[in-house]
Parts: C-alpha cells; sequence; structure tokens
C-alpha cells in the first residue's frame, strides 16, 4: 500500500536519505545546553563527569533526539506530525559521529509511520523510536 | 535510595515560557538546522507560518526554564549524577511560534524498579498549553542507576 503526503508517494520499506550529523564536539553540547535549557552539567562539566565516574562527558539525550527532529522536518510539514517517541538505548559519547535513519513502517489512508534510528559510525544504535505523521 | 510510591499523582507549578526568536535560533544553531524556516522570520511568514516555528523537541525544555530544574528529581532523595533520560515522546495538538507564552505542568505517573532495585524509573506526564489550549503532552522516563 501507498499513500501520498509531501507531494510524494510513500510505501512500506522506504527509507528517508540518512541524515549524517557531522563530529559532535564539546562546543556542540555547550550550545545545545544554552539552546535547549537542559543545563545538567554531566554534559558540560568534565570534572562533573569523572565524579560521576564516566570517563568523560556525553551528549544530551534530547539532542539526539533533535536530530531525528530535523531529519524529519527535511521531509514533511511539522504541522503534519502527531507523535514522536524515542527510547535513549546508550550513550553517546562526545566526539561521536552519529547518523540518523528513518523507514516507512506503515501507511494506510489517515497515517505514515516511521521506525526512526540514531546509529554510531560502530553500529551502535544510540536511540530508536517512532513517529506518526498525519496525511 | 527506593523512591517513595507516594510520589506518584504529585505535580510541579505550572512554569510560563515566553518563547524568544534568540533561544529558537540558538536552539537550529546547536542542532545544526539549516532550514530558513527554522531561523529566519521573514522566511517563516513567506511559508504562511505567522513566526518561527518551534520546533519537534524544544518543548522539553519549557519546564526547564526555572532557577532549579531539577528540583522535582533532588526533592525525591535521587542524586543528578545518577539519572539517565529512558524514553521520551510527545503528542502534538498544535504548532507553537516564537512569541507565544507556553505554560508546561508536569506529574509523576509512575515509580517502579528493575533487576533487584538497581534501576528505578520514574514517569512522567507534560502538558504544554498555550491560551489554555493543548500545544502538546510529552511523556518522560527518567532512569536512576545505583551503581554498587
Amino acid at each position: 500500500m501507498t499513500t501520498t503526503l509531501n507531494t510524494r508517494t510513500w510505501s512500506v520499506g522506504d527509507q528517508l536519505p540518512p541524515l549524517a550529523i557531522g563530529r559532535i564536539s564539546r562546543t556542540t553540547l555547550a550550545l545545545f545546553a544554552g539552546g535547549s535549557g537542559d543545563h545538567n552539567p554531566i554534559h558540560v562539566d568534565l570534572d562533573v563527569a569523572k565524579a560521576a565516574g564516566l570517563d568523560d562527558v556525553f551528549a544530551q539525550g534530547m539532542l539526539g533526539m533533535a536530530y531525528l527532529g530535523r531529519l524529519i522536518t527535511d521531509h514533511f510539514p511539522q504541522s503534519k506530525l502527531q507523535s514522536f517517541t524515542t527510547r535513549f538505548a546508550a550513550i553517546t559519547p562526545v566526539n561521536a559521529e552519529p547518523t540518523c535513519l528513518a523507514l516507512v513502517t506503515g501507511v494506510d489512508g489517515e497515517r505514515l509511520t516511521l521506525d526512526l534510528r540514531v546509529e554510531l559510525s560502530d553500529g551502535t544504535v544510540v536511540l530508536n523510536g517512532q513517529a506518526v505523521l498525519a496525511l | 535510595m527506593a523512591i517513595s510510591p507516594s510520589a506518584i499523582g504529585t505535580g510541579t507549578p505550572p512554569v510560563a515560557v515566553t518563547i524568544e526568536r534568540g533561544r529558537l535560533q540558538l536552539f537550529a544553531k546547536a542542532t545544526g538546522q539549516s532550514d530558513p524556516l527554522y531561523v529566519d522570520p521573514a522566511v517563516a511568514r513567506a511559508q504562511g507560518h505567522q513566526d518561527l516555528p518551534v520546533p519537534p523537541t524544544f518543548l522539553f525544555g519549557i519546564e526547564l526554564e526555572q532557577p532549579d530544574p531539577f528540583a522535582w528529581i533532588t526533592a525525591l532523595g535521587v542524586d543528578l549524577a545518577t539519572v539517565l533520560h529512558g524514553t521520551q515522546g510527545f503528542s502534538y495538538a498544535a504548532l507553537a511560534y516564537a512569541g507565544d507564552t507556553l505554560v508546561a505542568e508536569s506529574t509523576i505517573t509512575d515509580v517502579y524498579s528493575k533487576k533487584g532495585g538497581a534501576l528505578e524509573f520514574i514517569e512522567r506526564l507534560t502538558r504544554i498549553t498555550r491560551d489554555g489550549e493543548p500545544v502538546a503532552t510529552l511523556n518522560q522516563t527518567t532512569v536512576i542507576r545505583h551503581i554498587a
């Protein structure tokens, strides 16, 4: 079954073009702390991360979800987005190079469902989730 | 330390935030967003929007706009350094824009543990409204790691 959204026809099994993010720098983590309002120091302060038993800071989970949001709005009007959920499966280390992936897993007369994934270059899945778009 | 189930049903006071263009532009910069719809108000208007749209996940930050945004969790006796974000969900009712005043109000909906208490979970629901009308509902799972 196929469906039309945003002037193109989508079928189950279609993939959106992968969104390669590039290296997540410490500067990115600092900017995202300010931009998102999540000032949890574990993402930007190495002393805090080490005191918590970690080797280094790591990316905010919501940064990965924001990247997936970019992938969605690159291809669909945001007004069509009905729901968007993710599970944070693993930590995204600073300096990781994630890629966002989306696969069409459902189409019916009213909705299009995407399975979403953020992968690191070694194949580790750090986020997975789902988005539902209205037609 | 186990979180008391009595936390279930407790809420936090509503937080009201007026969305600033500059914050949305910083969010765009931080997330590598180059689509001018999200950074240039003239482009947003030309595409039929009243101002810069609030991107899908920005709404997570509304309730963080307060002096101690993590007070709700530290009040449960949780050390912030042991906290991980487990899941996050959004259900959308309407687009929000720069200039809108949004209100976030959260309630703890469940508390449970796994692995013999080594992991504790807190489920929260946050309603985002504008002039009393729904904009989005957020569902969040917070995980607390108890390191032996």
